[in-house]
């Protein structure tokens, strides 16, 4: 195990309670960050080089940076817990386990940004979770944390949780504050961005829980020393859900220095693929992202060693390369069925899809249908470059990025198997009881000598 | 008209919850008592039956003062509000990919089988609702299924036996 920022107390007994968590050192970057001014913590939060947690990867503090401050118009923190995408549970565990954490992070967050009154927006399904970060907010609260005049600096802060109730699309930050403002969940027009005009219009920022968290340390140890772990612009830690055929499934937290093939097989992680079975497949950062076979999933085009850190797991682009995400890292075995898989996530983004851009609602509905289709012995060649076709005309034309994150996972997984839809398509039958298996997906790939 | 002011006057939440209401309310700004929607159609759907009725939705529109048209729009429109009665216990089995790979589709087969019904379907006694889903975030803990407030990970046909049973003898 490397460095561990938010998970190493996670295992101490009753960590949930509160005077635990302070005895562990809780509530010290609060302590620190009230004695700073706002834009001292922001600046902090800039040289750390956080990026998002939630999937897209953006700059914390630059995100910070844009956050309008118009004379007597309240400013909002809302924090993003509407964890969906599909093989993601981080957040879920951090606010399940360490709900201090989220708290802490949330407290200096909002003190930085001047948010008086701060959400977090939790996914409906997720129902216990409320009970227990509301035990903690109350806590925090009895304890002089949050309220009115916090440790006598004359900052106020609230922090409410509010639930959703099932739809992937409030994790799109625009989606997410219409249904707090108690509307469907339809993704607005950018701009004006949540910067400028959010929450009941006014300026707001959204976090991802584990991005909220990861102020915590960073607040401790200062921006200078956080940007030293990692490498490159991937610094700090990063939590990855682990799911699919692994020995080990859950959460893990690593410092993006070790490599892919390290990450699945070493028993301080994955701990390799069950039953002797060898790797076909893996979609390394949430369903959305690129789906790789196991050649180009631990080695790049290039021949190098393939990294978990945000540039490595991207290098090739979408050609041969995926994305960090949401650190959904879903391990397919070599008995999966890549077609059908892919059939699985396309009726998820069709579900999911909320009406407002032809492209998605349509398109995605397509998608599934003709994958059914092939799926299940009807599929015609055609098919493929109808499904190719389709995914084009969705992404990069809808208003936010469902369409394209439910065009990508189609695309991908025609790029690197296409060999497998062909042989769904000529072995009806036989597809029917069997799968096509592991091919030459995990052949050493062929390096061409300049 | 008799049986229907009856109706309306069952569906009327308690004094405590009318407190919870008005606490819930006051997270928000002053004439923005609308955000509170989604909390309040989740304690109706709670208090009044497991679903929502237009008589129960017409209700929560009166308590936020807004029209009730906003209140069916944004209960259509999530997934956890359910727009049709629905048994006691509603089994929700997620079928997404993650779950898909370790066998979630066996699972939902069993459950038709032993139960008799197809997806989205009740048992005739009123007891069971089986509704596939899509990702509950539970992918490490696959297949897994939603029951009521709490989730059911690893599952296995021996377990959902176990469940049913225990939700059988419940009553």
């Amino acid at each position: 195990m490397g460095i561990q920022l938010l998970l190493e107390k996670s295992k101490v007994e009753n960590i949930r309670l509160y005077d635990v968590y302070r005895r562990e050192g809780g509530y010290r970057s609060v302590e620190k960050a009230l004695k700073m001014s706002p834009d001292d913590i922001v600046e902090e939060v800039k040289k750390s080089g956080l990026r998002g947690r939630g999937g897209a990867g953006f700059p914390t503090g630059m995100k910070w940076s844009f956050l309008a401050k118009p004379e007597g118009v309240p400013r909002h923190l809302v924090c993003n817990a509407d964890e969906s995408e599909p093989g993601t549970f981080k957040d879920r565990y951090l606010m399940e386990f360490l709900p201090h954490l989220l708290i802490e992070g949330l407290i200096v967050s909002s003190y930085a940004l001047g948010s008086n009154a701060t959400y977090i927006y939790i996914r409906g399904e997720y129902a216990w979770i409320p009970d227990i970060l509301e035990q903690a907010i109350a806590e925090a609260k009895a304890n002089g944390w949050l309220g009115k005049n916090i440790l006598g600096t004359g900052f106020d802060c609230e922090i409410y949780v509010q639930r959703g109730a099932g739809a992937y699309i409030c994790g799109e930050e625009t989606a997410l504050i219409e249904s707090l403002e108690g509307k469907r969940g339809n993704p607005r027009i950018k701009p004006p961005f949540p910067a400028i005009q959010g929450l009941w219009m006014r300026p707001t920022v959204v976090n991802n829980v584990e991005t909220l968290a990861a102020v915590v340390p960073i607040i401790n140890m200062g921006g200078d020393e956080y940007a030293k772990i990692g490498v490159g612009k991937s610094t700090g830690t990063k939590l990855l859900s682990v799911c699919g055929n692994v020995n080990k499934p859950g959460v893990y937290e690593i410092d993006m220095t070790i490599s892919v093939e390290e990450f699945i097989y070493s028993d301080a992680y994955c701990g390799g693929i069950p039953n002797g079975k060898k790797l076909k497949a893996c979609i390394p950062g949430g369903s959305s992202v690129p789906i790789l076979p196991a050649n180009l999933l631990l080695k790049t085009a290039k021949g190098e060693t393939r990294m978990m850190n945000y540039e490595s797991l991207a290098d090739g682009g979408f050609a041969t390369g995926s994305m960090m995400g949401s650190g959904g890292f879903i391990v397919l075995d070599e008995s999966q069925c890549i077609v059908r898989h892919t059939m699985s996530l396309a009726r998820f983004y069709n579900h999911e899809s909320c009406g407002q851009c032809s492209p998605c609602r349509e398109g995605t509905g397509w998608m599934y249908k003709i994958l059914k289709n092939i799926e299940y012995g009807h599929g015609k060649m055609s098919d493929i470059d109808l499904l190719w076709d389709v995914q084009r005309k969705i992404e990069g034309n809808t208003i936010c990025p469902l369409g394209d994150a439910a065009a990508w996972p189609v695309a991908a997984a025609i790029r690197h198997f296409r060999d497998e839809f062909e042989w769904h398509i000529n072995n009806p039958v036989e597809a029917q009881t069997r799968n096509y298996g592991l091919a030459h997906y995990a052949d050493p790939i062929h390096v061409p000598t300049v | 008209m008799h049986n229907q002011d009856i109706i309306k006057r069952m569906k009327q939440f308690s004094a405590e919850q009318l407190n919870q209401v008005q606490a819930i309310i006051a997270r928000y700004p002053e004439g923005k008592q609308k955000s509170a929607l989604i909390p309040l159609l989740h304690l109706a759907q709670e208090t009044f039956g497991g679903w929502l009725d237009t008589e129960t939705m017409d209700y929560i529109a009166s308590l936020l003062t807004i029209k009730p048209i906003e209140v069916y729009e944004v209960a259509s429109f999530y997934s956890m509000f359910h727009m049709k009665p629905v048994g006691k216990h509603v089994l929700e089995v997620c079928q997404t990919g993650p779950c898909m790979l370790n066998g979630s589709d066996e699972i939902i087969d069993y459950i038709k089988q032993k139960l008799g019904i197809e997806a989205g379907q009740t048992t005739a006694d009123g007891l069971f609702t089986l509704k596939p889903v899509e990702c509950l975030g539970a992918c490490g803990y696959a297949p897994m299924m939603q029951l009521g407030k709490h989730y059911k990970e690893f599952l296995t046909k021996d377990k959902i036996d176990q469940i049913i049973e225990d939700l059988r003898n419940s009553i």
